[in-house]
């Protein structure tokens, strides 16, 4: 950040799109942040040949013209991090989304510039450190209640080490100097504010293997196609399929410390319903609103498209940030294909080569970099620390096809794959995740975890009501060529209990104040007594007890409606896993 | 001072390059005038240093290398308004084609809008009557939404967008007619035959809409280069009557198809990287910024309501036209050729069909509590049906169970009665609602799973009577009793 690259300054050759290329820009750098003309648009520079840049404008370029003048200001495109952060409702490139309507109305306008974070609001500081403490990049200097669920931790600024010369305590802004460190490089003054670039990861000690599930109360996901924290996962589906639905759930219920969630090139009217109604709902955990430990992104589709390209940098680095404190972090980015679209809209005014349907052939390596920012860490600090950060990412694949190669590349850096099915969304059967092609590579990492928390015996419902599902295919094909009398009664039993699978369990209403979230305690219980029910009948029907008698025990109806009982009287549930067992046997025997 | 230059190097299709140029602005409008004196208007599609690529929103037959001046204007395009555009007719270039008067502008609009700020945004909530049971009971239409129409070729699209024009109208529960606010109609046509321009033309004036409506008209034998302008005009009047004059705007754009297939005939002559079968790249970004200009405003009363209408090549949802609209949409209303072949209007396929804001426009306070347990069991249900009704043309009817055989017979009666209706018949919420519960009493009981017991209790007529046969039953025990 060399004071001669704040001096800078071209002249516009060419613009067309987001794309504007300037002449004379001699001593530039690559993706530093440029103000281009005097209406000073924020752009970023993508390529240089010579002294002359091509640069992604984040902003409308319609106006500028050819001869008009840009500026570098010689710093990397960074986001501002201090407390202050949560209940943001950012743009791409962390401008707040109220202020812009505070300066410039209703519409977003051009050349407007204000900070992410507010400067003069004061917080109270509360030192964590005293004066002579030797510390290390990463270690905490102090915290500050940034809302009531996040105890935000000052850290000190990577690349800093040294002895606590001095540290305050009381009321400060961001900007104030909070600490004094003593380096090899003469003292150094700490303020809660720390600039990142977005395209830089956050350094970390120690990459760690995560082993812990991510619990959302979506019993398809729970059970059957769990996420670690720290993991990575992709949801790609046809439009209508309820990627966006999905992808609120998991903003709402995942159990996470912090939750970002990135709206890139989204429905206007959507991110509206996630900005009114993040404050409305409360956190199962803590009872706070959830917008408490939320950071929202919103870059609607019509916003500029460069923008779009940097939003979910912008996110990922905030929710790196509060992984570094030891949070357990969840981002949601919807929808990755988004971005890669823009990527191959500014690849495509470059004039670059195209790979594969157009997009740019660093497509799968974008891809990559991005995911591998997830995972489970030893935080940078002298101190032990453990933090995650999960992300999953939405893919909306053209015509719903899966070959298509933003999903191809997502799919070849994530390990859980929700693949949802047009054919279950038109039977409206939300979540419409289809369990035969879905998968997740945690599965056996946290088999450890479930069976302690939820039951023992989970992890084998678990794979004997996966096993009953596929069987279910099968004998669906017969049915299809034969008909269904073609087959044995416990056939039938088994098309039975799968479609009490599907309909009882795996069907769930997002929109239902009871149904939208199941613990991972009741989704054991669910499971429990549909498989118990299911092997009793086998039993029964063995001894020659009538199929159609079995199918008109009482539990049934409870089991079809177990899905709405509250959390708070799952031993209703107990009850019914208790009847699932011996109704069967109260069928007379022929 | 407005500088002219004599140096158009190049003629390619919609484009017009002009070298020598300096002090050109991106999206500048230019006039270029003929030899002859006639004028054709284009805008700035990109500056390369004395370099300007110009496309022509009209034709550029006629324009020669030589003799031609470019005349760079210095401003973006901007469409005059006022509220004396409504009940007028207007060219794809904004100028009247009705042979009135020229408008008197209040205020000129940059025609590209601006996008608006998620945050002052309101969400979309108001349930739409539009008297179409498969729309107001399956997905339901509210204001401020997006809701496309996925047609095809020969399919009455326009008469059902006709339909909804005319009789759509914000209704409360318990209230007959709707709330008073002002409602306004902008139709915007690209590229569509004179006789489905005249259809709706007649249509509006027919029902008087006409005189609260705005029409852009582009039809198939007018330049194709104005199709790219026409709906971003619709928008801008629309957008004007709406948040500043407080209306609520139904906005009709038919057909995008052209919409799109204009973008690429631009993008093919600049030598683009073509994206899916040769759309540009862009299209996406450029469709959402049509899209997008649909919503509510917090604070301000109008509203702008989108129903946009699109022809899908072959009926093919996968082609990049409905494929990118979907993703942008909040959901779509999708037209089926088999119900059409069947007679049935309008033939509306509910199972693709979908409306993403239907949720916070139904139910209690808005249409009636038992409505998303109703929509829900129905589609449930017609899936079903319609499954059942696959395997019994393998297998024969004999070889389904009795359940369903049951849905089989739902589904048919779905289509009879619900879906189909006449195309002047306005059915209310509630006349919807009961036909759906009308007809899930063909089905055993015990499968109405979707919806609450309760509500069964209250609303499905054959429970009804049951429990009227118990009430009887115990009155006349109790009767006995007494005497």
């Amino acid at each position: 950040m060399s004071e001669e690259n704040n001096n800078v300054h071209g002249t516009i050759v060419k613009v067309s799109g987001p794309l504007v290329v300037a002449k004379g820009m001699n001593g530039a750098r690559m993706f530093d942040v440029v103000k281009v003309s005097d209406k000073k648009l924020t752009g970023e520079i993508i390529e240089l040949a010579g002294d002359t840049a091509s640069i992604q404008v984040y902003e409308e370029t319609s106006g500028i013209g050819a001869g008009e003048p840009v500026y570098s200001t010689g710093i990397p495109l960074s986001v501002e991090l201090a407390p202050g952060l949560i209940s943001s409702i950012y743009d791409g490139i962390q401008r707040p989304l109220n202020l812009l309507k505070e300066v410039a109305g209703d519409y977003i306008t051009r050349g407007i510039e204000v900070p992410g974070i507010d400067h003069e609001k004061k917080w109270t500081f509360k030192p964590l450190v005293s004066v002579g403490d030797e510390v290390f990049s990463g270690d905490f200097l102090g915290e500050v209640e940034e809302t009531v669920t996040v105890l935000h931790k000052v850290m000190v600024p990577v690349g800093t080490q040294g002895k606590v010369k001095d540290i305050k305590e009381g009321d400060f802004n961001v900007t104030d100097t909070i600490a004094v460190i003593e380096t090899e490089d003469g003292d150094k003054e700490v303020a809660m504010l720390q600039k990142w670039p977005i395209r830089d990861p956050r350094p970390v000690k120690e990459k760690l293997v995560p082993k812990e599930p991510l619990i959302t109360g979506q019993r398809v996901i729970d059970t059957f196609f769990p996420i670690v924290k720290g993991g990575a996962g992709c949801v790609p589906g046809p439009f209508g399929a309820g990627k966006t639905v999905i992808q609120h759930q998991l903003a709402k219920w995942a159990d996470a410390d912090i939750v970002v969630f990135i709206g890139c090139g989204e429905r206007g009217n959507e991110m509206t319903d996630v900005l009114m109604e993040f404050p409305e709902l409360k956190d199962p955990r803590s009872g706070e609103p959830l917008m408490k430990r939320t950071v929202l992104i919103a870059n609607t589709s019509n916003m500029p498209v460069a923008a779009r390209e940097a939003s979910i940098y912008t996110g990922i680095t905030i929710a790196e940030y509060y992984r570094d404190m030891g949070f357990k972090v969840a981002l949601m980015a919807d929808s990755t294909s988004r971005w890669a679209e823009a990527l191959r809209e500014v690849s495509g005014r470059l004039a670059e080569m195209p790979g594969e349907e157009g997009y740019p052939a660093y497509l799968g390596s974008r891809t990559a970099s991005f995911y591998e920012r997830a995972g489970k860490v030893e935080c940078l600090s002298s101190k032990g620390r453990e933090g995650s950060l999960t992300v999953v990412g939405a893919v909306s694949p053209p015509g719903g096809d899966l070959s298509e190669p933003v999903t191809q590349n997502t799919l070849r850096v994530t390990k859980v794959f929700w693949g949802l099915d047009a054919a279950l969304a038109y039977k409206r059967h939300f979540p419409a995740i289809n369990w035969l092609t879905s998968y997740s590579l945690y599965l056996d990492d946290i088999k450890g975890y479930l069976a302690k928390e939820a039951g023992e015996d989970f992890p084998d419902l678990q794979s004997e009501a996966m096993k009953i599902l596929q069987h279910e295919a099968e004998l669906e094909e017969i049915v299809r060529l034969v008909g269904i009398d073609a087959l044995s009664p416990k056939e039938q039993l088994v098309l039975n209990t799968a479609k009490s699978i599907r309909e009882d369990f795996l069907h769930q209403n997002a929109f239902d104040d009871v149904d939208t979230y199941s613990s991972i305690k009741k989704q054991y219980l669910m499971m429990k007594a549909i498989l118990t029910f299911h092997n009793k009948g086998v039993d029964v029907l063995e001894k020659g007890a009538d199929l159609k008698d079995l199918l008109k025990l009482p539990v049934l109806e409870k089991i079809g409606r177990s899905k709405m009982t509250p959390e708070d009287k799952l031993d209703e549930l107990e009850a019914m896993v208790a009847k699932a067992a011996s109704e069967p046997e109260s069928v007379t025997l022929k | 001072m407005l500088k002219e230059y004599k140096t158009v190097k190049e003629i390619t299709g919609p484009l017009v390059i002009v070298e020598g140029v300096s002090d050109v602005k991106y999206e500048e409008l230019v006039d270029i005038e003929l030899q002859d004196g006639s004028k054709r208007r284009g805008r700035v599609l990109e500056v390369d240093g004395d370099k300007a690529v110009i496309q022509l929103f009209e034709e550029t037959r006629g324009i020669s290398v030589e003799g031609t001046k470019a005349k760079f204007l210095g401003k973006t395009m901007e469409l005059p308004v006022s509220e004396e555009m409504l009940g007028r007719v207007f060219d794809g270039s904004g100028r009247p084609k009705d042979k009135g008067p020229k408008i008197i502008p209040e205020k000129k609009l940059d025609i590209n809008g601006a996008p608006l700020n998620p945050y002052a945004r309101d969400y979309p909530n108001d349930f739409i009557q539009t008297g179409v049971s498969t729309i107001d009971g399956m997905n339901t239409l509210v204001r401020g939404q997006k809701l496309p129409i996925f047609s095809g070729s020969g399919l009455p699209h326009a008469e059902l967008a006709a339909m909804i024009a005319r009789q759509a109208k914000v209704t409360k529960p318990g209230e007959k007619d709707g709330d008073g606010g002002e409602f306004a109609v902008v139709f915007g046509a690209m590229g569509i035959t004179f006789a489905e321009s005249e259809f709706f033309i007649n249509e509006f004036r027919k029902t008087g809409a006409i005189e609260r409506a705005t029409l852009f008209v582009n039809l198939a034998d007018d330049p194709v280069v104005e199709r790219i302008i026409l709906p971003r005009l619709a928008l801008t009047a629309a957008e004007y009557l709406a948040f500043e004059k407080g209306m609520h705007v139904l906005v009709i754009l038919t057909d995008l198809t052209n919409y799109c297939e204009a973008l690429r005939e631009v993008s093919a002559a600049r030598k683009e990287v073509p994206g899916r079968r040769g759309y540009p790249g862009y299209l996406y970004t450029d469709l959402a910024t049509l899209y997008e200009r649909a919503g509510r405003i917090k604070g301000k009363p109008g509203s702008i309501t989108q129903i946009p209408i699109l022809s899908m090549p072959e009926d093919d949802k996968t082609h990049p036209i409905p494929d990118l609209t979907g993703y942008i949409t909040e959901g779509q209303i999708m037209l089926s050729r088999e119900l059409h072949n069947k007679g049935i209007f309008p033939p509306i396929d509910v199972l693709p069909s979908l409306s993403r804001l239907k949720d916070k426009g139904i139910g209690e306070g808005k249409t009636r509590e038992d409505h998303s347990g109703v929509l829900n069991q129905l589609f449930a249900a017609y899936a079903r049906g319609k499954d059942a009704k696959e395997l019994a043309v393998i297998l024969g009817e004999a070889a389904l169970s009795d359940a369903d055989k049951k849905f089989a017979k739902f589904a048919d009666e779905f289509e009879n009665r619900f879906v189909r209706q006449k195309s002047d018949e306005d059915r209310s919420i509630i006349e919807t609602l009961t036909l759906g519960w009308e007809l899930m009493s063909i089905l055993p009981e015990s499968e109405l799973k979707r919806v609450k017991e309760e509500q069964i209790k209250k609303y499905l007529p054959s429970a009804k009577k049951e429990e009227k046969k118990i009430e009887k039953v115990e009155e006349e025990e109790k009767e006995k009793e007494l005497v």
